[in-house]
């Protein structure tokens, strides 16, 4: 039985309507087969793939069918068995436009014979470690997609002491990562042992929010290595963001500019570790990932387990169809969740959720003038002057934005969802993190 | 094959397609305006039980002409009309509460168009003014008929001292500390009941409308001045429940867009405002001083902001970088 380490938090952030109750008792369910898949060739941070499969070609399931030669990149592999039926250009679930592996099929679901190889974490080197995660295409599930086997690498050569499984799910909806906690523990502290066996068995952290007691109960008593310990974390967004993670459980700052390793430790979501346990274990690359489908707009709220590939309406289908008419669909969860224009867009690897708001609930609210209430800078995780930035960037003076530490935005939208003026916070940030970004690339 | 026979979801209307965050807290400005208002209504009542129908009087005329100051200025410089907020309402109050109960009702008109025109609108309305409207038009009724505005009365009607007043000249009789903490004491409508004052106070802290620590600081600083400076250990208490204190520093040095936005600036904001109080009652000529306190500091909640610029998280000291 592991450690359980309470009330573990961060300065700043927002307290907002968990809204989980609609998924956080419902089991996983396997999602039928789709007829017709799409495999984007890039669904992580990095290259994108180059398909090395031609039209007409017959694919099993999960055979690699993208890869690339540059360093940051992670192969793709189909989800199905059947026929490649095109190649062709389509947008993401991630708002991005990339090539996509259009795959009938055969309903077969045939597996490649790679997988199933069994296998034992005491046999392999670093290298192998790597390797394996590398080919199995495993990138960051928490919505990242950072590809795990170079956050790895690159983490290499930091004296890292502490590895961070992130369970806080702190994103409001979403319970894909509780699930996995309380249905495969074993697997989650697998896939944990082999990130800590590369880092010279380092320290294991399991963080979580103390709203998941039964997941944290479950995995304390499922894991018997002393160097693991449970990290009940105060129920707070944004909680799972990866520094105020490092913040919450290890008191450690991250700085400026800099990553997890800076703080020698590194922290990877909770479904890249099942992911990461599935490879080792059971040699299975990353075809399919457990999300949630939910929000008011869903008759039947789930926890699905779906083929990557399957378009959003699909998934949709396989839920009940809409509750009423559907005002926005949301890839992710609704902090950092991006909105989707069609139902056609095939899910990636990254995305952990699909929520649906009813037209009703996403009336949008009018923007009112700023009253200095402070509240933006209150819940600021980072300790921004959120207002401030705003204003510069909205009239376009990009130089105080980035005066007014623009660029250390993390992104949470914390300010956005607190304001009371409605203003356009966070969105107007990133704008001038943006503007800086691309100012400074031409100069 | 399973599924074949249901029915596909479709798409018959357009959907919205925005950058997150997806879900907005249900705070608004008109809820926020509207807290300050239930926080202000035990005071009003008190008002209207200690002076009767004078301040039913200066209550009405204030907010009503405060809100038509409000939409007529906005009209007439083309922007939107934003009486909806309930700002102007608040404002319309706390001017009210300022004013001694025998005021004629011209003055509450002259004080609203002063600070909803000038002191709010022609400097760009809500949130961009940099002096709280009911002090700065208090200050200009202060200046222009300041027999009117310091004619202060007893709850009976009969002109007196007030307890200020009294412990500044060092003659005449104190009333006692109940009487004082409830209010039944002479000065202006809305500033003579702590015990009124202090459960909106409350109110507003639990919502999180106010941070706690502005008044805090300030009503702590005034006294450990006012101690410091030879006032006795007795006759501090009557300090903090006299003179609007109270109302000022949980309902006035509080207003948003007057005081600093910065955690650290709030308090150098408030410790101002209680030297500048005790400084002030002491040293200076007059009796009150609360409001004054909280205006000269207002104009300096900018440069205060300026200074206290929180360090952002994991920002690298400037001397270790080198």
């Amino acid at each position: 039985m592991s450690t359980i380490l309470e009330n573990l938090t961060f300065k700043g952030g927002v307290h907002i309507p968990e809204n989980k109750d609609l998924t956080s008792s419902k089991a996983i369910e396997r999602a039928r087969e789709p007829k017709t898949v799409y495999i984007p060739l890039q669904q992580h941070v990095g290259a994108p793939c180059e398909a090395i499969v031609k039209v007409g070609d017959n694919v099993k399931v999960g055979q690699k069918i993208g890869d690339s030669k540059a360093g940051l990149t992670a192969p793709v592999h189909s989800s199905v068995s059947g026929v490649v039926k095109s190649i062709k250009k389509m947008h993401t679930t991630q708002g991005i436009k990339c090539d996509c592996i259009e795959i009938e099929s055969d309903g077969l679901n045939e597996l490649d014979e790679s997988i199933g190889v069994k296998g034992d974490l005491t046999n392999l080197s670093k290298e192998d470690i790597v390797n394996k995660i590398r080919e199995a295409g495993i990138v960051g599930l928490g919505g990242a997609g950072f590809p795990t086997h170079s956050k790895l690498t690159s983490a290499a050569d930091s004296n890292i002491d502490s590895f961070i499984l992130n369970g806080a799910e702190c994103e409001p909806y979403l319970t894909c990562d509780h699930r996995i906690m309380i249905e495969e523990p074993e697997k989650v502290i697998f896939g944990l042992e082999v990130f800590m066996k590369y880092f010279d068995n380092c320290a294991g952290y399991i963080a979580i929010e103390d709203n998941k007691k039964d997941a944290i109960d479950i995995l304390s008593k499922a894991s018997n290595d002393k160097n693991i310990k449970i990290a009940s974390l105060k129920t707070k967004f944004p909680q799972g963001e990866s520094y105020r993670i490092v913040d919450s459980v290890l008191k450690r700052v991250v700085p400026q500019g800099g990553r997890c390793k800076d703080a020698n430790s590194v922290v990877t979501n909770i479904n890249t570790a099942y992911a990461v346990a599935e490879v080792i274990q059971d040699s299975k690359p990353l075809y399919e990932r457990v999300i949630t489908v939910t929000g008011s707009g869903i008759k039947e709220p789930k926890n699905l387990l779906v083929k990557i590939g399957s378009t959003i309406g699909e998934i949709i289908e396989q839920c009940g169809g809409f509750k009423g008419k559907p005002g926005k669909i949301i890839a992710g969860g609704p902090m950092t969740g991006i909105a989707q224009y069609t139902l056609d867009a095939p899910i990636v690897k990254e995305v952990s959720g699909i929520v649906v708001f009813t037209e009703e609930e996403v009336k949008i609210d009018k923007v009112q003038p700023c009253i200095k209430c402070g509240k933006c800078i209150e819940v600021c995780p980072v300790f921004l002057e959120p207002l401030y930035i705003s204003a510069y960037s909205l009239v376009g003076n990009m130089e105080m934005a980035e005066k007014y530490d623009a660029l250390a935005c993390v992104s949470c939208g914390s300010c956005s969802y607190a304001c009371p003026s409605k203003r356009p916070l966070k969105e107007s940030i990133n704008h001038a993190q943006n503007e800086i970004k691309s100012n400074r690339k031409k100069s | 094959m399973e599924g074949m026979n249901q029915d596909s979801v479709t798409l018959d209307n357009l959907l919205i397609v925005s950058e997150g965050p997806h879900i907005r807290s249900n705070q608004t400005v008109r809820r926020t305006m509207l807290d300050v208002i239930i926080a202000l209504a035990p005071a009003m009542v008190g008002s209207i039980y200690f002076f009767g129908f004078d301040a039913i009087r200066l209550i009405l005329v204030s907010c009503i002409s405060c809100v038509v100051f409000e939409a007529g200025i906005q009209k007439l410089l083309k922007r939107e009309v934003r009486i909806g907020d309930l700002s102007a309402v608040v404002t319309g109050l706390l001017l009210a509460f300022n004013l001694p109960a025998p005021t004629p009702w011209w003055v509450a008109v002259f004080g609203a168009a002063f600070a909803i025109i000038i002191v709010k609108e022609l400097f760009g309305g809500i949130g961009s003014n940099f002096m709280n409207p009911a002090l700065g038009a208090r200050a200009a009724i202060m200046a222009s008929w300041p027999e009117i505005a310091t004619n202060y009365v007893n709850p009976d009607g009969i002109s007196s001292a007030t307890p200020l007043a009294i412990l500044k000249a060092g003659e005449g009789s104190l009333p006692s500390l109940q009487r004082m903490f409830i209010g039944d004491i002479g000065g202006v409508i809305g500033e003579t009941s702590a015990l009124l004052l202090l459960i909106g106070a409350v109110y507003l802290i639990i919502r999180k409308v106010i941070d706690w620590k502005i008044p805090v600081f300030y009503i702590g600083t005034t006294a450990i001045l006012l101690l410091l400076l030879g006032v006795e250990a007795n006759n501090i208490i009557y300090h903090i429940l006299a003179g609007g204190l109270i109302l000022g520093a949980f309902f006035m040095a509080t207003d948003y867009s007057t005081s600093p936005v910065t955690p650290k600036g709030r308090i150098i904001f408030a410790i101002g405002c209680g030297l500048l109080t005790a400084l002030i009652r002491v040293k200076g000529s007059m009796a009150e001083s609360v409001s004054y306190s909280i205006l000269l500091m207002n104009v300096a909640a900018p440069v205060i902001e300026k200074w206290t610029k929180p360090r952002v998280f994991g920002e690298v000291k400037k001397n270790e970088s080198r």
